[in-house]
């Protein structure tokens, strides 16, 4: 389904120049989490960020929305910047348009508190409730939002499963209207059955709330099937960028293409047969740094000059 | 793969005692597992998967959890009547296991050589210098590079996906006839997870290993497993060759398992959920478990407990919809397109 233009604008929501994280991990040693990223999300898309682990693509969401301080580089929304010294106030105004949905639905909410606080905290920081009432109605609303009762307000998050607090933390990022919202792997601590409850949630939402998404993943053909467009990030990098349709039908660069033929898939003759490819970064030709090129409309790869030009022969027409 | 079976669980049912009541967490389930075979165990969370393998190992949390009936054969033993004591001599020797998380099942204090080395003394009564050197070949033999090196290594030093090999060798250690693997590449990312499963195929070749490959995803399936059960609120709902799980699904929990996984292709707008959550096993539903999450469900299947139907000789469903009474219902248009897309060609009859 990726590839939805329907309510798409050309609008950009969010425009990441140059982005880079770097952790310092002893005297000498830097790593580089994230480095030089550059890319743009708009408005009413879900943008996936996919990778394995320790690629940056975590370390890049917690760096959009602040969570970390970015070493360089700018994150503009609605063509502010969100980096760098801010007041209270715009701080303030900031984290009501970005919301985030964390992985461990058990960790990321508080035990000690009734879910009806933890949805409302939101609305308390930032004053959305005249009063009591208003406050308990409003959390009412979103339970019901995302699939759950009203009589679940009391209670605490361990009396709820691994799909329903996943439930619970969705409506937190909603209580504050937001309009831009990270998921980072929301959806791999749940098991598959529920996986799809709450993509299809998210799907749900996003058409009625007018909601932008940065999805981070490494599951795929979930990815796939919920985003727009798709990045693929290999350490710290942004290797390849189009929309999922094209990526996963004309893969160029050749991490890519390996991680996409690691996948197993449902289909046992399928996997009889499928030939896994295996990626050598060392096979690049060392001598040239490669920059992010656009090989045909609105698809981005890292390469060379020299495999710009290779790719751009093969490509079709 | 030979027809001669090596293990065969009858009618087993484990239950937990808890301050509230009887958990039965596994409820009357029958499989077996011939030599060299991998049979997939596949279901959700509390689906009583995990805690089938843990009866066969005889790892059950004692005295909470409890065999409360049925037997697990294996040679001329019953395991299930077997004290702790006993099982010792089977477990991690004919028995061996692979957890999902490496890191809980290697000791960080310990080198990893040593941890190799431990099965390969106990059980196999090996000197020193045996055992070191039988070490180094298993480590090879779970291609990890320089192995003789990495012996004086401890486990934090290394990658997620080594130590997953490390647990493999030392799970090979003892030349287990049956290696349970409860989600081993789970926690494992997929260029990763492919080279676990390729060293788990070639091991399972040379040494005709029989595997019991328990995981939620369906792609690893189509992937390891010769047969494959599926697994429902502590009972085996389909059990079947891998082919006919996929191509001819036949229970709804299967095709709900199925259709909630998107295709490469997926064009509809929503994908096939199962709604709601799996029953209390608390107090387990009169008739079929699943029928509440069920939307071809029968009046009779809130009544009575389906039996299993055979659909092959090699395939069983436990859903009313295959009783010759039964109204003809097909899967989902959305799971019946899946599989038209699959490479695998069915024939219903086959």
């Amino acid at each position: 389904m990726g590839g939805r233009t329907v309510d798409m604008s050309d609008e950009k929501l969010l425009e990441i120049k140059n982005l880079s994280q770097h952790f310092k991990t002893g005297r000498k040693s830097l790593v580089r989490a994230v480095d030089g990223l550059n890319f743009d999300i708009y408005k009413g898309e879900t943008f996936g960020l996919v990778g394995e682990s320790g690629c940056g693509k975590s370390t890049t969401g917690r760096s959009i929305i602040r969570l970390y301080e970015a070493t360089s580089g700018e994150v503009l929304f609605k063509g502010e910047n969100v980096q760098g010294k801010k007041s209270k106030a715009e701080l303030k105004k900031f984290n009501r348009q970005m919301q985030m949905i964390f992985q461990d639905p058990y960790s990321s909410l508080n035990p000690r508190m009734k879910v009806i606080d933890i949805i409302a905290e939101g609305i308390d920081i930032h004053g959305l409730a005249k009063d009591k009432e208003e406050r308990r109605q409003r959390v009412y609303e979103l339970l019901e939002t995302v699939g759950l009762s009203r009589e679940h307000a009391e209670r605490y998050p361990h009396e709820f499963s691994g799909g329903q607090r996943q439930r619970i933390g969705i409506a937190r990022a909603l209580a504050v209207k937001p309009e831009f919202i990270i998921a980072d792997e929301p959806i791999s601590a749940l098991d598959v059955s529920i996986q799809a409850q709450v993509v299809n949630l998210m799907k749900k939402l996003q058409r009625e709330e007018d909601l932008t998404y940065l999805f981070i993943a490494h599951d795929l053909s979930m990815v796939k099937y919920i985003s727009d467009r798709i990045g693929v990030m290999y350490f710290g990098r942004l290797v390849e960028l189009a929309s999922s349709e094209e990526l996963y039908r004309n893969p160029l660069h050749p991490y890519t293409k390996s991680l996409l033929s690691a996948i197993p898939q449902p289909d046992p003759v399928h996997e009889r047969t499928r030939r896994r490819l295996a990626y050598k970064p060392e096979d690049h030709d060392q001598s040239e740094e490669p920059e992010f090129r656009e090989v045909t409309k609105d698809h981005y790869v890292l390469c060379t000059s020299k495999e710009f030009e290779e790719m751009h022969q093969q490509a079709p027409v | 793969m030979s027809n001669e079976t090596i293990l065969e669980v009858k009618n087993l049912s484990v239950s937990f005692k808890t301050p509230n009541g009887e958990v039965q967490a596994v409820r009357d389930v029958s499989f077996s597992v011939g030599k060299g075979e991998t049979l997939a165990i596949v279901g959700e969370s509390g689906s009583g998967k995990s805690v089938t393998t843990k009866a066969l190992m005889g790892l059950l949390p004692a005295p909470k959890g409890y065999i409360k009936n049925g037997n697990i054969l294996y040679g001329d033993e019953d395991f299930a009547k077997l004290s702790d004591k006993q099982m010792t001599k089977y477990r991690g020797k004919d028995f061996a296991m692979i957890f999902q998380d490496p890191m809980t099942s290697l000791n960080p204090t310990m080198k990893v050589g040593t941890q190799v080395m431990e099965g390969l003394r106990m059980h196999r009564g090996m000197n020193k210098e045996e055992a070191k050197k039988e070490a180094v070949r298993l480590l090879e033999l779970v291609r990890i590079p320089d192995a003789k090196a990495r012996m004086d290594q401890y486990p934090h030093q290394f990658s997620g996906g080594m130590r997953q090999r490390v647990v493999i060798a030392i799970a090979l250690a003892c030349d287990p006839k049956v290696l349970i693997a409860d989600e081993p590449t789970t926690a494992l990312d997929v260029t990763i997870q492919a080279q676990i499963l390729d060293i788990m195929k070639d091991i399972q070749e040379e040494f005709e290993t029989s595997i019991i490959f328990i995981t939620h995803d369906l792609g690893v399936v189509a992937n390891v497993a010769d047969r494959v059960a599926v697994m429902y609120a502590g009972k085996i709902v389909e059990i079947g060759s891998v082919d006919e799980l996929f191509y001819n699904p036949k229970h709804p929990y299967t095709w709900g398992l199925l259709g909630s996984m998107p295709t490469v292709d997926q064009r509809e707008e929503e994908l096939f959920a199962i709604p709601g959550t799996p029953p209390d096993l608390l107090h387990p539903p009169k008739g079929d478990a699943f029928a509440p999450r069920n939307r071809y469900a029968l009046k009779i299947d809130y009544e009575e407990q389906p039996p299993m139907f055979q659909v092959s000789e090699t395939h069983y469903a436990a859903t009313w919809l295959l009783h010759e009474n039964s109204p003809d219902v097909q899967p989902p248009a959305s799971v019946q397109q899946r599989i038209e897309e699959m490479d695998g060609k069915w024939e219903a009859g086959q």
